[in-house]
């Protein structure tokens, strides 16, 4: 019997282990794990959409084509406007707003499951890890989702506006016109919006999965949400 | 020769609630003996479930210390402490705490997931222990799949994934009827008589004293007194023409 030998110490497990149980996680709880990636979507749709929005009449109004387009003022024709800044920046909140709620709720409604992982034996590190792997593969899947849908927004909007112009001026690379702001480009802004969805998924969540993680089991599992 | 397998010393537990200041367990001394089987009984609010947490490495005393075969819990390190619950105890608790994204097979196969055994020699073992509860047919469903007494039984075969040598039961029987508690009762009984397993329980459940070693009431934080299971008159009723 070893039963009376010094306890151990708790091994770490391979990253394949914690990759199949969070993938079967998602899996399994696709239904709840559908709002949760919505929630990103909508955030990152949103903040695509009014980016994009935004390149696409800079870059009109630098082929000098804007006067001739019903669809952009007067006031539009200097630049940015301080509406364009404020719905940018209205943008953004909404998106880390949502998000960040979305994978608090998510988590929350998971302690008593994290209790019962360290009851069996868990790491405080590989609970986070799981976590981790999760809302980053969710946030990625959302954004990318979201991006698009916000792409495709917007270019329906552009086309109600400027019509088919818009397809020979689309600002789908970066560029530096000689008098205007810099313009990222419509692929760049898809891939920071993917890549903010993913960070934002993966804060929101590993924080509150770190904090049930850090408490003892019996408290965790406690928790009513 | 005695062998403690648990002994706690002055275990104190307050929690704090607001300004207020509850102090579920006041000062509790015991010591449980290798391969008992012990019954923490007491009304609710009477600290059992608080102790039952403290021996289990679940929460942390407030003060006072657990020694859990001969070691001093508060000495041990966080990666100790999840290989003391990974193979040193099984838990079962009342609301079963199965993973419910998890199958039958699936909950029983984490703790050795957590323990670091190959994946056929898991799955043969989570086969093995869900074919003795009884489970053998249902071991690919899901938790929500289950009946109540179902799922006590994936949870008792999870708690022997590592072959522990204690058994923690809060309250295992509160939610199941009669019949099926009975069932549980004996699976337990059955592992503390045949393997030797320590089992310590929380209960209010008078079957469950019946089958007891030794009956510890708890009352306002306090061992109120310590019982053999011969000191004590028990008529458990039969239901539904069981012998």
């Amino acid at each position: 019997m070893n039963q009376r030998a010094p306890i151990e110490e708790q091994i770490d497990l391979p990253f394949v282990e914690s990759l199949r149980i969070s993938f079967q996680s998602l899996k399994i709880r696709f239904g709840r794990s559908i709002i949760t990636t919505a929630g990103i979507t909508l955030g990152i749709a949103f903040l695509v959409s009014v980016w994009t929005n935004n390149e696409i009449e800079l870059a009109l109004q630098e082929s000098g084509r804007s006067s001739e387009i019903t669809g952009l003022d007067e006031a539009a024709e200097q630049g940015i406007s301080t509406k364009d800044i404020w719905l940018i920046i209205m943008s953004l909140i909404v998106c880390v707003v949502g998000i960040a709620n979305s994978m608090l709720m998510a988590v929350t409604e998971r302690f008593r499951e994290i209790g019962t992982m360290k009851c069996l034996g868990a790491l405080d590190g590989f609970v986070v890890r799981l976590f981790l792997l999760e809302s980053g593969f969710q946030g990625f899947a959302g954004a990318l989702i979201g991006a698009l849908i916000g792409l495709l927004g917007a270019v329906v909007l552009g086309l109600k506006n400027y019509g088919l112009d818009l397809f020979f001026y689309f600002p789908l690379l970066p560029a530096q016109p000689e008098n205007g702001p810099f313009q990222l480009g419509v692929l760049l802004l898809i891939l920071l919006g993917c890549i903010l969805g993913m960070i934002l998924a993966i804060i929101g969540s590993s924080f509150p999965a770190w904090r049930a993680a850090k408490l003892p089991p019996a408290e965790a599992m406690r928790t009513e949400v | 020769m005695s062998d403690i397998v648990v002994k706690t010393e002055d275990v104190v537990k307050e929690y704090r609630m607001g300004s207020n200041v509850l102090r579920a367990l006041d000062g509790i001394n015991i010591e449980i003996q290798r391969g008992e089987y012990i019954s923490l009984m007491g009304p609710s609010g009477s600290g059992k479930s608080t102790l039952f947490n403290m021996i289990g490495a679940l929460d942390r005393p407030t003060e006072g210390q657990v020694y859990i075969d001969g070691q001093n819990m508060s000495n041990l390190s966080q990666r100790q402490i999840a290989a003391f619950r990974c193979h040193r105890v099984g838990y079962i608790f009342q609301s079963y705490n199965l993973l419910n994204v998890r199958t039958a097979h699936g909950n029983v196969t984490l703790p050795m997931i957590f323990a670091g055994i190959p994946d056929k020699q898991r799955n043969e073992k989570a086969e093995k222990l869900l074919d003795m509860v009884g489970l053998g047919d249902r071991m690919y469903h899901l938790p929500d799949e289950l009946s109540g007494g179902q799922r006590q039984r994936v949870a008792i075969a999870r708690a022997l994934a590592n072959d522990p040598s204690i058994v923690l039961a809060d309250e295992p029987t509160a939610n199941l009827d009669t019949i099926t508690g009975r069932e549980i009762i004996d699976l337990i009984k059955q592992l503390n008589t045949q393997q030797g397993v320590t089992v310590i329980s929380a209960t209010h459940d008078l079957k469950m004293l019946d089958v007891s070693d030794r009956i510890v009431d708890i009352r306002d934080g306090l061992v109120e007194r310590i019982r053999n299971r011969d000191e004590i008159e028990i008529e458990v009723g039969e239901v539904g023409g069981h012998e």
